[in-house]
């Protein structure tokens, strides 16, 4: 009985992690998922807090004691949201729209110009890999943040203010991406590309049939993360755009919640805000999920 | 002369004239795709990214206000900064480094143990637990300090304060993000708490691959404990994984400038109790338009990470060999 059930489940979830280590649950890892639920519902309790608030009726946002449930729902506060800036001239709507321009097409440029990149330095040992190879280890650690001036420069100095360019370019060279795109083709192996280049194929069929197919974990993977960063940036905003209407919604959001921390008022609508900034990330992620798991049970059998 | 003679002698001719240097453009050619292939990327990093550092480097040793063009003045910057600057050597320094010390190997540690025990699940509730710990590194930046202004409110309304008055831990509400003391406690509470992420997943992934063969038999070899077992072969084995996951821990902590601001909603922070190095690259840079001054500090700032992470390649790098 026991021995059949994994085949089982085996069909139902073709998308497994790993195989089952035991068919039971152990006395420990009962403990062990006992306590863990609560640290993670720890950890959950204000994301929890920030869905029930954004759906808090205005009389219910400052009772005291403070109640983190929401008793009536409504979705005022969304409203409140996109009321707030009708009289200005830029609308929140505009705002998200930038925002989701820019994070589509900026994930999307990371992951095609990291996945050519990850491609030869992997694959072809072409003078100057390793070395590049080096570059971008060391360039792991570069923090964009430390170097606002120099790229406000750059960016200014190539005409692109207050354009979407300046918001998608500088995301584009992500050396994180290039690396973990590149440790997983690694693990390509050599002889189904000879295989096909020997069946005639060319180097680009090479990369886009062969390569890319087996390395969708590490594309997904890139693609949740940067989207993650890209979503929730506001270096761009801050330092390339002086026009309002070019702006993103991360940065909406921070001027709507300049002195939050001594005001009261539009506490719903920033909850609010705060649900539409995380939600998509969430999304993403979920969605990406199960294709990361699939990869990685597929480097995990080599 | 055959026909493959000749073609043979003309090749060899051809090196000899061309010499080393024509061999190595004859190989670089032969790889022109490769070139090609990694244009774009390299394109955008020398914009981006090796540009700016150089660019950094070299303002720095200037005196530049954004407008007029950048007048050299040697080592001044440097001069002013080390000796002079207090808000940088009393606050933006000392808070970096302990912002820095905290978030940086706490979060590691705190990474890689959670990392650990969900390993240790059975893998259909694993990937909830994955889910339910990643998910507030997923909330970063802006939504990150909406969702706990509120929290950590400074009247009785505040979730944080409530809670504690209730268990009479506190006698009054406290002020989590506008009172100096405080502030530098809340910056790395809400950090730590968002610090689960990529390595996290790395960290996970690589516990997860290790063989179960080489556990089996590590068990044959004496390994008695759980405990010996994740020393003698788990964190060899994912030293990859512990590499990168340090790299990325470095950057998530040193990046980290904006949360106090908008924690506070004050810039600067109050009395600049959390005031980073990125704050004060920010302060000169943005509102006082001393670029060649913010270079600077974005210089040693830059010089710091690089010495976390060769300690961190020091950890995990040299005991690969092993």
């Amino acid at each position: 009985m026991a021995a059949a059930e994994p085949v089982k489940e085996q069909k139902k979830w073709p998308l497994r992690w790993k195989k089952p280590q035991f068919v039971r649950w152990e006395r420990a890892q009962i403990w062990l998922a006992f306590w863990l639920f609560f640290l993670g519902i720890f950890m959950l309790l204000p994301l929890i807090y920030i869905f029930n608030h954004a759906l808090k009726p205005y009389s219910e946002l400052f009772i005291f004691p403070p109640n983190i449930f929401v008793i009536n729902p409504t979705l005022s506060n969304f409203s409140e949201l996109f009321v707030v800036t009708r009289d200005s001239l830029v609308p929140a709507s505009r705002y998200l729209f930038n925002s989701v321009t820019i994070a589509i097409f900026a994930t999307a440029s990371v992951v095609i110009v990291s996945a050519l990149c990850a491609y030869p330095l992997s694959k072809h040992k072409f003078p100057g890999a390793n070395a590049l190879f080096m570059v971008i280890i060391v360039s792991l650690m570069f923090v964009p943040e430390t170097m606002q001036i120099p790229r406000y420069v750059v960016v200014s100095s190539l005409g692109i203010m207050n354009t979407y360019w300046a918001h998608i370019l500088p995301h584009v060279a992500a050396p994180v991406s290039v690396f973990l795109m590149k440790q997983f083709m690694d693990q390509v192996p050599n002889e189904l590309l000879e295989a096909a280049k020997i069946d005639g194929a060319r180097e680009f069929t090479v990369f886009l049939r062969i390569v890319m197919p087996i390395c969708m974990p590490a594309v997904a993977t890139t693609a949740i993360l940067q989207f993650q960063g890209i979503w929730g940036s506001i270096e761009t905003s801050v330092l390339f755009m002086t026009d309002d209407a070019m702006k993103t919604f991360p940065y909406f959001l921070q001027t709507l919640t300049q002195n939050l921390a001594n005001s009261v008022a539009r506490q719903g609508a920033a909850a609010a805000a705060g649900l539409v900034m995380f939600l998509p990330v969430l999304f993403v992620f979920l969605v990406f999920q199960r294709k990361v798991i699939a990869t990685m049970a597929h480097s995990g059998i080599k | 002369m055959s026909a493959i003679d000749y073609k043979t002698q003309t090749i060899k001719g051809s090196l000899r004239t061309k010499g080393r240097f024509g061999l190595f453009i004859q190989e670089v050619w032969k790889y022109r795709l490769s070139y090609l292939f990694i244009a774009p990327f390299l394109i955008a990093f020398s914009i981006f990214i090796l540009v700016p550092v150089l660019a950094a480097i070299g303002l720095s040793f200037t005196f530049f206000n954004g407008m007029e063009t950048p007048r050299w003045i040697g080592w001044a910057n440097y001069e002013y900064l080390l000796s002079s600057d207090s808000i940088f050597l009393q606050y933006a320094l000392p808070n970096t480094i302990k912002f820095a010390v905290i978030v940086g190997p706490g979060g590691y540690i705190a990474s890689f143990i959670l990392a650990w025990l969900i390993a240790q699940i059975p893998d259909k509730a694993r990937l909830w637990y994955v889910l339910a710990f990643y998910a507030p590194s997923l909330a970063g930046g802006v939504a990150m300090s909406i969702i706990w202004i509120p929290m950590l409110s400074g009247d009785r309304i505040g979730y944080l304060n409530s809670f504690l008055l209730g268990l009479n831990f506190i006698d009054e509400p406290k002020l989590w993000v506008l009172d100096k003391d405080l502030i530098m406690g809340s910056m790395i509470a809400v950090t730590l708490w968002s610090s689960m992420g990529i390595g996290f997943l790395a960290m996970l992934a690589g516990i997860l691959n290790v063989d179960k063969q080489l556990i089996e038999a590590g068990r044959l070899d004496g390994i008695r404990s759980r405990l010996q077992e994740v020393w003698h072969i788990t964190i060899p084995v994912m030293k990859p994984q512990m590499l990168f996951a340090a790299v990325m821990a470095i950057v998530g902590a040193f990046k980290a400038g904006n949360i106090g601001v908008q924690l506070s909603g004050q810039n600067p922070t109050p009395q600049y109790a959390g005031n980073l190095l990125v704050n004060h690259v920010e302060d000169y840079g943005l509102i006082r338009f001393e670029m060649g001054y913010a270079s600077a500090v974005s210089v040693v700032l830059l010089i710091i990470i690089f010495f976390a992470n060769r300690l961190s390649w020091k950890l995990f790098g040299t005991k690969g060999d092993e």
